[in-house]
């Protein structure tokens, strides 16, 4: 260790934190035009060419209007939860593997910020406090619409994170790790990437992850239409920004968990296929960036494309259907994994 | 002695809300989200039209009919029209007869699509809204074609109408009729079959059509409970008795019979204009009406079918003044929504937008 | 101009001619309850029957259950204002059958203040109906489950649709300022 030993963490953390913002506000935008395609709109056209500064007039916009409280609203609590709405879904994003290692000026990289030994559960874990910002929102507001909102999210979570865990016991048994970087190294190892050894449990994650992110079709806790906004109808302004924020950083989250389990990470498809050793050539971050990509499209895809399930409606699918199927899965993969 | 304490929530839907169409107000009283009870409060789009047609000329109504259901004004000029010439006898050419049918199916499949659009959205199928909007786009400009307005159209008037209709102009409807046939496959494909839709649809706000008739429900929702009352077969107005159509009627009364009844509705109506094209009279468009209005004394109810259900129109004549002497306007949103909170009752909340959406109103017409 | 002719003290109500027939379900009507319905009369194809007010309740019954009449929709209830008449308000039902497919009017006269039998326990449709004729004319109706105004503001004075009400609305009074609301709530 240099004595700059310090310093590579945190240009990481800055390189990653910044990009992330980025990415969020520009998913804001390809959510936008996504869906003006699938409407047989153009979507923002105004600002740049084709709409392409959009997302920094939007944010300059959020930040110079007014930060309304309301004057009944439990001022200490308001002002708290957009922030842990949204810090868990940034600095989840520190066990995320971007890549593998890289060589610069030199130097031996890693393209994460830290791999540590119980990854997925520090993910799970974090993740789960993000619905503490919107239950306190919904309550801090002392409104009604946010309240009936904040219970909604509550129930959610029970019904989803019960799911969503079951299925990451069954690939972490099956990688035989809790790391990101040895689950994916797990894939180069067995050949095979986890989406054809655990498929049930690659769309039970992502029908949890469209819960746990409160998109189309579960996306209760927001029902513009029912509960007017849901639990930020009495934000403005930045703190308003922040759900925003939080909203689409966990879909990036959730989607780059999705890609680590079971895609391969930063692997390029069929790593041990030797014809298609060029692949290779493309660097490991570009693998996985593609990779994301496509699980964010299909978020705005279905919510261009479904209508909103009703509040039991929605736990009714968490918990008669979602959870047995998990445990179901679980059991099978651990029969499978003692005997074979 | 109970645990907990439960009180009941009181949650005030309304006027300003994205799924009220306008300023309905819903008082609702929650236990949990269910709801136990409703109060509904109106008025707050109140005009007082009917008032304000006491004090206007007979040809002057038209222009106020048009304000009371502002995204189906033709069927209100017709209702408004036919009403007058029924009191004053009044012959209205064959020709004539059959344009306001067209229009007014042009109309009804105007209203559905606004109607489907909104519904679809209050459930959270946004993109059915734009498919919706980008048809009914297509109906508002042949109407500017043929009357210069988009909205409010005042197309008719009392005798017949106030001008023919623009060389071309039937060939464009045809054309609109072949495209839109190939357009409600794609509303089909996104909600009949879709899963969410139907958990979301069935089995809420069920009503039996006994029911249905006594609480007052017309239209649409009244058919969606297996009712086949329909205005244009049971009291033919218009050129509607020469045409053949199908009343689609509903089985189970619930929202996703009154989403297919109206869906069915598309179809009807374009098999109407498609007849009403193919054998359009020539001849005038205006009847044989006087110079100065003034019907003789009496009153007369007469009802035409809106696209949101039975819009009657009752007006009395005193005979010797060039106004009515009593203008009032049955409106089919405003006895319509008279049923929600029975609909609602025992429901969640996110069945009352549904709900609203289910019954059709607007706002312009249940306050007039 | 300048002469204004009197108003009218009320509606022709013409007697049907002779050689219409009569709907079926009237003579059954007038056989069952004597002297309840004093006039019937026709105009422009629609029937009419003007009712004693106080049989009322029990003319519609028989209509709505009796097998020839079976008068199921209640499509809609308003009044008609004659200030000259004694008996000055019109108030007319518009009943149609689903199953005969037939319309008639039953109308009753009834003088300012005075109740008239709500109808909503035979036609539950009736009660936003008889609201409205509440909230715009004043009649009141006895036996309603819930007589509210239902258009106009609950602190809202007079009834907008008698003729002796102004277009322009209260007069002196305009409600343009806040403060008029106030005054209307809390000083009766």
């Amino acid at each position: 260790m240099t004595s700059m030993g310090w310093l590579l963490p945190l240009v990481q953390i800055l390189i990653v934190l910044n990009a992330v913002l980025i990415a969020v506000t520009y998913m804001v935008l390809l959510e936008r035009k996504v869906i003006a395609w699938a409407q047989s709109r153009l979507g923002p056209m105004r600002v740049g060419p084709h709409g392409v500064l959009q997302p920094i007039a939007d944010a300059i916009k959020l930040l110079l209007k007014e930060d309304i409280t309301p004057a009944r609203a439990d001022k200490w609590l308001f002002t708290i939860a957009p922030i842990m709405s949204l810090v868990p879904a940034l600095i989840a994003f520190a066990v995320i593997p971007f890549g593998g290692h890289a060589r610069i000026f030199g130097r031996d990289v890693p393209l994460f910020i830290a791999d540590v030994n119980v990854g997925l559960l520090y993910i799970v874990s974090i993740t789960s406090i993000g619905v503490y910002g919107i239950i306190l929102a919904g309550y801090a507001s002392n409104s009604k619409y946010p309240l009936l909102a904040s219970l909604r999210a509550s129930a959610q979570l029970i019904s989803y994170e019960v799911a969503i865990t079951m299925m990451l016991v069954s690939v972490i048994v099956t990688a035989g790790t809790l790391s990101m970087v040895a689950i994916v190294e797990a894939q180069l190892h067995n050949h095979v990437w986890f989406v054809f050894v655990q498929p049930v449990a690659l769309v039970v994650l992502f029908i949890g992850g469209l819960a746990e992110t409160n998109r189309t079709p579960f996306d209760l806790a927001e029902a513009e239409q029912e509960l007017t906004g849901g639990f930020h109808t009495e934000y403005s302004g930045m703190r308003f920004a922040m759900f925003f924020l939080a909203e689409y950083a966990n879909m990036i989250v959730v989607s780059a968990v999705v890609t680590t389990l079971f895609f391969g990470g930063w692997l390029p498809p069929f790593p041990n296929v030797g014809w298609l050793a060029f692949l290779g050539w493309i660097p490991g971050w570009m693998w996985f960036l593609v990779k994301c990509f496509v699980f964010l499209y299909v978020f705005v895809w279905i919510r261009a494309t479904l209508p909103r399930y009703r509040y039991d409606q929605l736990m009714r699918v968490g918990w008669k259907v979602l959870i047995p199927v998990a445990l179901a899965n679980l059991f099978v993969t651990a029969i499978l994994k003692v005997w074979l | 002695m109970s645990l907990f304490d439960t009180d009941e929530l009181v949650i005030n839907m309304g006027p300003q809300h994205p799924s009220t169409h306008g300023v309905l107000r819903v008082v609702l009283r929650l236990d949990g989200e269910r709801v136990v009870g409703a109060d509904v409060v109106i008025g707050y789009l109140h005009r007082g039209i009917e008032k304000l047609s006491e004090h206007r000329d007979w040809q002057q109504i038209v222009m106020l009919t048009d304000r009371m259901d502002y995204v189906s004004a033709a069927t209100s000029n017709l209702g408004y029209c036919e009403t007058v010439e029924k009191l004053m006898q009044i012959e209205v050419p064959r020709r004539a007869r059959y344009i306001r049918t067209i229009l007014s199916e042009l109309q009804r499949i105007a209203s559905h699509n606004l109607w489907l659009g909104t519904h679809a959205m209050d459930i959270g199928a946004m993109t059915v809204f734009l498919y919706n909007f980008r048809e009914r786009e297509l109906i508002l400009d042949l109407f500017e074609e043929f009357c210069g307005a988009r909205l409010t159209y005042s197309s008719m008037r009392i005798g017949g109408l106030p001008l023919d209709i623009p060389s071309g102009w039937a060939r464009k409807v045809s054309a609109f009729c072949d495209l839109f046939e190939t357009k409600i496959p794609e509303y089909e494909d996104l909600l009949t079959h879709n899963r969410i839709w139907k958990e979301r649809t069935r089995n809420i706000g069920v009503i039996s059509g006994a029911d249905a008739i006594a609480i007052g429900l017309t239209g649409p929702p009244l058919r969606g409970s297996g009712v086949p009352r329909d205005v244009r077969k049971d009291e033919p107005y218009a050129a509607y008795d020469e045409f053949d159509f199908d009343v689609p009627i509903g089985s189970a009364g619930d929202i996703y019979d009154r989403y297919l009844v109206r869906l069915e509705e598309f179809r009807q109506s374009l098999r109407i204009i498609r007849q009403a094209i193919a054998g359009l009279p020539e001849g005038p468009v205006v009847g044989k009406v006087p110079r100065l209005i003034k019907p003789p004394a009496g009153e007369t109810y007469h009802a035409i079918e809106s696209p949101k259900g039975e819009l009657g129109f009752f007006i009395v004549s005193d005979g010797r003044s060039n106004v009515p002497y009593r203008f009032r306007v049955r409106p089919p949103s405003f006895c319509n929504l008279q049923a929600l909170p029975r609909l609602i009752k025992g429901h969640l909340v996110a069945d009352v937008v549904a709900m609203i959406g289910s019954i059709d109103i607007v706002l312009g017409e249940v306050d007039r | 101009m300048g002469v204004n002719p009197a108003p009218p003290a009320g509606p022709p109500d013409p007697p049907p001619p002779a050689d219409l027939s009569v709907p079926g379900f009237i003579s059954p009507l007038q056989s069952a309850l004597p002297d309840a319905v004093t006039q019937v009369s026709y105009w422009v194809g629609d029937w009419t029957m003007i009712v004693a007010t106080n049989r009322l309740l029990d003319v519609m019954r028989h209509l709505r259950t009796a097998q020839e009449a079976s008068f199921d929709a209640c499509c809609d209830v308003t009044a008609t204002d004659w200030p000259p008449r004694a008996e000055r308000f019109d108030v007319s039902y518009a009943l149609f059958s689903t199953r005969h497919r037939h319309r008639v009017r039953v109308k009753v006269r009834v003088a300012d203040s005075q109740a008239v039998p709500s109808v909503t326990s035979v036609w539950p449709s009736a009660n936003w109906l008889e609201r409205e004729v509440f909230d715009m004319f004043g009649i009141p109706f006895d036996g309603h489950p819930d007589l509210r105004r239902i258009l106009m503001p609950d602190e809202w004075q007079g009834h907008p649709q008698r003729k002796d009400y102004p277009l322009e609305g209260p007069g002196e009074m305009l409600l343009e300022n806040p403060m008029d609301w106030l005054r209307l709530r809390y000083e009766p």
